[in-house]
Parts: structure tokens; sequence; C-alpha cells
């Protein structure tokens, strides 16, 4: 069981979730993840760390609610348990200093870039963020990117904050400079990451992008978060969940994210109906 | 298809007995004539709609009829057939004179979990494949049924107040387990006797290891294996589930910060292999691991209270000849699928599943493809399986393993309509504790090192069951963790 210190709405439906976890806030680091089980007939499913306290021994997870255990998640009130919670999940991010560095964060993808970010440019990185949702309200951590990015752009889809682009907009214009980005972070939608990887891909820029598949144990186990990589099956939960973008299968990858779509809306829907 | 129930069976044991019970001695041609006792089971057509057991277990007529056929060899084959050797003629000839306690209590001085192996150890292969009987009847089947004994006498005992194992007096010494499948709860129940304190760590929500997420129900009841663990409790063992040593702690933290005295590692064979044929992440492709999963651990087969999905099939492909691919083809059968089909690119002979678990399979409707295999799996626009394509197999001269190695007849490619395929072609060793300990010596196929006393290349560190010999059985796995778990003892005996 673990404790919730504090669960609140940043947006419609955006939630941040701060959960006692002493040792999975200890042991974890930028790029890997957790496992979660509201209760006890309830789904596992992963999600990103965005931060953590160890003193305080607290994890914090930014969490978009899409089905049914998301939305039982937001309805849990400050102080109840959550069954079970299991990590930190998947292979850390390489840190180190490559030079120029864009960060990209799609929506909620910010929350598992920011420990990422910032980890880079402790390394000494020079560091531009791209922060970009569909519109302004779902644009998180704004200040916290803004705090520790040496450039910082933001857009949205519609135009209701920050410049009206695409991520892959400004992305495209850092990739024709002169001094082109060493490396590119991009994390959020399948299809944004798709895409970013197709804008840098013609540069030759070495993108990488967080994968957030279907998963089970998440220790390899079961072989459910497998993607192709290269044309090699990878297992996102031990491989990952960093992959080189112009390497992933996006296509067959968001294909096998909707295998249990039909189920899962029916659940949702049920459940929706039940709390209203 | 004939078959018996449980009440006929049981009728006709009772006849049989009441005639024995006449003569004063049994010659061993009496013994011969008293026929093998068939398994009671639940009927193939209503428990292919159910979660629950299948074999339903002697009565008590039977495994006394059963036992008495035992010859009682003084040669005692069956032991030499045994993993860890139990006293086998002993504790039969104590059921064939009506003493289960007796039995019982000589299969736990060398068995920790009879209920377990007796239901899913490969009798046939080890302790009935030389017994006496079974060679005189020329047919292994018709040896004494040592299991279905084992089961009965250990299902006998749980049914009264078992008392705890002793534990000897608090030694201070601390002792880390990880994992808590058959060969971790051996570990942990022999060192905790001594007086060690025990932390168990398991990775899932739930302990049992692949006892809880691979074996379905109706092969092996959840109680059974919660029982075990529940003994583990009372002896004072401390579990700690959602714990992944290599992940939440590595094995150097558990050593170096929290100063455990030893560790066993007994994490199993936990990385599915895939055919690497083309389709083969298409949706409706699934491990057996996952599906399997999906049932046991997570309960998807409850779909009205459970959240954790499960694919639903029309028509499954299952890949494999083992007893895992018995379980998911029969799971799917159990989930409502129409038509399951089995391909195996051997024949039956070579099936390393259990006799009794083909026959069960067949029983229920699972239909068999032999000499088969799959080349490549197609999709349709939206990515999901829609057919299968085979490879027809004929056998050719025996292999390494001494089984004639399958050879594809060129050309004899066809397509078969499903629309899910569970892949059951074994397991590789799990990585994730090999790349997070240094020091620690893997072999080539990342199995750990670990010479015959369970000592890896590191002090202090133990290992045994399927890391160390790769995927096996469950009595393996426990007999390696008797002999890690002796070792842990001496050495913090100094």
């Amino acid at each position: 069981m673990n404790k919730i210190i504090e669960n609140k709405k940043l947006s419609e439906n955006v939630i941040q979730v701060t959960l006692e976890a002493p040792f999975i806030a200890q042991a974890r680091q930028p790029g890997q993840f957790i496992l979660l089980q509201v209760d006890e007939n309830g789904e596992r499913i992963p999600l990103t760390i965005a931060d953590v306290d160890t003193n305080a021994g607290t994890i914090t997870l930014i969490v978009q609610v899409v089905g049914k255990t998301t939305f039982l998640l937001s309805c849990k009130k400050d102080g109840e348990e959550i069954a079970y919670v299991v990590g930190p999940l998947g292979t850390p991010t390489h840190i180190e200093q490559f030079g120029n560095v864009v960060c990209v964060g799609g929506g909620i993808g910010t929350a598992p870039l920011f420990p990422i970010a910032k980890a880079l440019k402790e390394k000494g990185n020079h560091l531009t963020v791209i922060l970009g949702a569909r519109t302004k309200d779902l644009i998180i951590l704004e200040d916290k990117m803004k705090a520790i990015a040496d450039e910082f752009i933001v857009c949205t889809d519609d135009g209701s904050y920050g410049i009206k682009a695409l991520v892959t907009q400004p992305l495209k214009n850092l990739c024709e400079k002169e001094k082109k980005p060493d490396l590119v972070v991009a994390i959020g939608p399948p299809l944004m990451m798709k895409f970013c990887s197709e804008t840098t891909r013609p540069f030759h820029v070495k993108t990488l992008v967080s994968l957030n598949t279907i998963m089970i144990d998440g220790t390899g186990m079961c072989g459910g978060c497998r993607v192709n990589v290269g044309g090699k099956t990878q297992f996102v939960c031990v491989d990952g969940p960093e992959f080189d973008g112009h390497l992933v299968d996006f296509d067959n990858m968001i294909k096998r994210l909707n295998a249990y779509k039909k189920q899962e809306e029916h659940k949702y829907h049920e459940c929706k109906l039940k709390n209203a | 298809m004939r078959h018996l129930t449980p009440e006929k069976l049981q009728q006709n044991a009772q006849e049989i007995l009441k005639e024995i019970s006449l003569k004063e001695t049994l010659t061993p041609k009496d013994r011969n004539s008293i026929p093998a006792q068939e398994m009671p089971s639940q009927n193939p057509l209503e428990r292919k709609k159910n979660m629950q057991e299948v074999a339903l277990g002697y009565f008590q007529e039977q495994a006394q009829l059963e036992a008495l056929r035992c010859l009682q060899c003084k040669n005692t084959p069956c032991i030499k057939g045994c993993p860890v050797q139990i006293d086998i003629p002993g504790f039969i000839k104590a059921i064939g004179e009506g003493n289960n306690q007796k039995a019982i209590d000589i299969i736990k001085q060398n068995s920790l979990l009879p209920a377990v192996c007796g239901r899913v150890c490969p009798q046939e292969t080890q302790c009935q494949e030389p017994c006496t009987v079974g060679k005189s009847l020329k047919d292994v089947n018709k040896a004494v049924s040592i299991g279905r004994l084992e089961r009965f006498v250990a299902d006998w005992e749980r049914k009264r107040i078992v008392e705890t194992p002793k534990v000897k007096k608090e030694t201070g010494k601390k002792v880390a387990v990880i994992g808590s499948g058959p060969a971790s709860i051996t570990v942990a129940a022999d060192v905790r006797r001594e007086g060690h304190s025990v932390t168990m760590f398991e990775a899932f929500h739930k302990t049992g290891g692949v006892l809880i997420y691979g074996i379905p129900e109706f092969r092996l009841p959840k109680k059974i294996v919660q029982l075990e663990i529940d003994t583990l409790k009372k002896m004072g063992v401390t579990i700690e589930t959602n714990f992944v040593i290599g992940r939440t702690r590595t094995i150097t933290d558990l050593l170096e910060k929290d100063n455990f005295d030893a560790i066993f590692i007994g994490t199993g064979a936990g990385l599915p292999k895939f055919l690497g044929i083309e389709g083969e992440n298409a949706i409706g492709v699934f491990s057996a691991n996952e599906y399997l999963t999906r049932s046991n651990l997570m309960r998807a087969y409850d779909a009205q209270n459970v959240d954790t999905p499960i694919f639903k099939s029309r028509r499954v492909a299952v890949l494999g000849g083992g007893n895992v691919a018995m379980d998911a083809a029969r799971t799917a059968m159990r989930l409502g699928a129409e038509e399951v089909h089995l391909i195996y690119r051997r024949t039956e002979v070579e099936m390393p599943a259990r006799v009794e678990e083909v026959a069960h399979a067949k029983e229920e409707g699972i239909q068999f493809h032999l000499l088969q295999n799959a080349k490549r799996i197609l999709a349709d626009d939206y990515g999901c399986v829609k057919a299968i394509e085979c490879l027809k197999y004929e056998l050719g001269e025996p292999d390494k393993s001494g089984r004639r190695r399958p050879v594809e007849i060129k050309g004899s490619e066809f397509i078969f309509e499903v629309d899910t395929v569970i892949v059951a072609i074994g397991n590789d060793s799990n990585p994730l504790i090999k790349q997070t300990t240094p020091g620690l010596n893997t072999n080539q196929w990342g199995n750990i090192i670990a010479d015959e006393n369970g000592q890896t290349s590191l002090p202090k560190v133990f290992a045994g069951g399927d890391i160390v010999i790769g995927a096996a059985t469950v009595i393996l796995a426990m007999g390696q963790g008797r002999i890690a778990a002796a070792s842990i003892n001496k050495l913090l005996e100094s």
C-alpha cells in the first residue's frame, strides 16, 4: 500500500499525484518509470515519474486521465492509498555531455522529460526546451522547464499560447541552423514522437524517444511491451523505455497500443457511469 | 469420448478393495492384477468452460489400491528417478496400510511441496519411468501412479491442522531470498528453520512465482500455493512484494547497505522467446507468459470483476509442445475460443508436456497439429492477426537432445486462418540481476553460474532454480533450493 500525499488537478484531464514510495524515491534515476495498480482488482499500468523527493520519500506522477485506471486514480483523495506501486523500472537515461541538446515535450510527455532535461543541464549541456500541446491548458511544468533551459520555446496547436505550431516546426528550425543539435530527446504522444523523429532524420540528428506501451510485469517476463526497433524485437520495460527514434517502428507500436481498446473503452464507460 | 464419473471410479475401487482384503497376503501376481487407478476428473465438456481443478484426486480406496500395486522392489528404481530421492516405496507402503500420516511424514523428509509436485512433476520421465510395474506391463502409463499418491497424502494432510515447522532460537543472522517460486520457498523454509531471519523479495504483488502467474488454477489451485506462503509467514519469514531486486534495490545494496549475511537468487526463467518470424508483433500475438499472467495472476478470466483485459479469440494457434503450451491452449478454450489449435514441430512422443496434460488437452477438444511449424503470421490492415502460415516437417536424424530432428518439407507451406497466436517455445534467462550485479558470473545463455553447493561467483551469494538450470521443473528447482539452503546454513553456522 502506498499513501497519496497529494492529488491535485492540473487541468481538465491531467492530475499530479504525490505518493509515498521511499525505496523508489531513493533508487529512481531520470528516464525510469513505475507500474501501478489502484486496487486489488485493478489493472497494472506503467506511469512515468515526474519528480521525486528523497528526503520525504515521495514520488510525483503527472497523469492524463484516459481510461478506467487513471480515472480511479484521479478519484483518490489525499491520504487514501494505492494498492500497489512497483519500480523504478526501465533502463535510466544515459546522461553525458553531448553539447547542444534539445528536449521536446508534448502534452504530459513533459513530465518524464523534466528529470532528464534537468540531468542533461546539470552535466553541462546547452539546453533548449520546446514544449507543445493541443491548447494552453495542457502545457505543464512550464516554470520548472523555463528555469533550467538556456533557450525556451512553447507552442500550441490552436495558438492559444506561445507560437501557433506543432513542436516539429521549431525543431526543424533548430536542425536547419549551422550549429545543429547534438541530441534531441522527444517525449510525448506516439504520433508526436514519430514526427519529431521524421523531422530530425534528414539532418542526421540523434533522437531519443521514450515509449509507453502495454505492460504487465515491467521486468521482461511478459513481452507485452515489445516493439520493433531497427528490425529487432525489443522490450520497452528492460531494453527501454528510451530508443533511437529513427529506428522505432511507430506504426506497429501505435497499432499495438490499441489491442484492448474496445474492452478498455467499455470498462471506462461503465466506471464513469458508476461514479457519476 | 470415454469419461468415467468420480463416483463410478470410487465404486469400482471399493469393490476391488473388498475382494482383496479377504486375502491374507498379496502375491506379486495379485498385485499385478489390480487395475491401475484412473484419476477422477471433471467431465471434459463441463470443465472446458470453468477454471476449477480438472484432476480431482484419488479417493481413499483408490489410493490404497494403487499403493497395493507397488511391488516394493529391493533395488528401488523409482527413488533413482526422483530428483530429490523421496523414499517412494516407503511412503507407498504406508498408504497401502492405510497410514496416510506416516506416508506424508516420509515424503516431507525430502520434499517441501508434495501437493504441488504431485500435481505438476513429469512423473512419467522421472520416478514412474523406471517403475518395475510399468516395465512388466510394457507401458509407462501403467506404472504405479507415484505422483497421484503423493498428491493424495499431501491433500489428505492439508485438510487437517498442520503444525507450523519449528524454528530454532534466533541467531541474529539475516538472509535475503529473491523471488518466491518453488526454489525460493524451499530456501526460505530451510534457512528460517535454523533460526536465521529471512526476508523474501517478490517483484509481483502476489507470492508464489511461476506457481501463481504461470500454472493455471485448473491444474494447480492457488490456495495450495497460498498455504505454503502462509506457513512461511507463520514461521516468521518477512515478505516484501512489489520489490524488484536489480531495480528497487540491487544485490550490492542488500549486502552493503542492508547488511544481509547471505543472499539466495531464485528469480526463475523470465524472458519469453519469440520465433523471430514475420508478423510476430501483430495484435493478437502473445507470449504464453503474457497470456497466462493475464489470466492467472491478474484473473482476467473474471472480466466482470477485474480490469485486466485479455484478448477475445475465436480461433487460436498455440505454438509449442510443453506444459506451458498445454496450459495456454486450455486457458484459451476456457476463455471462450471456438477452436484451439496446437502446433508442434515434432511428434507427440517428443512433446515435453506431461502425458496427463496432453491427454486432458485432447479430451477438452484442443486440436493437435504435429510436425508443423509457423513460418510467418499474417495481419490485416489494422495490424491484427488474420492467419498463420505453417510449414510441414518430417523427422530426420536424432539431434543432440537425442530426439529426432524435425526437417522441413520444402514447398509444404499452407495458410491457416486464426485471430490469435500464443507463442510457448520457452524462456531465456532474465538479465535484470546479471546487468546490475558486478562480478556475478553467468554462462552463454545468461544463466547464473552456481557450483554444486549453489554458490555463485560472489561470496555470500547463492542461486538455484530456473535462473541457474534454465527452464526446468518445480522439483528440480526445489532440489536446488534445498542444496543452497544447506550451504547458507553452513556458512552462517561459522
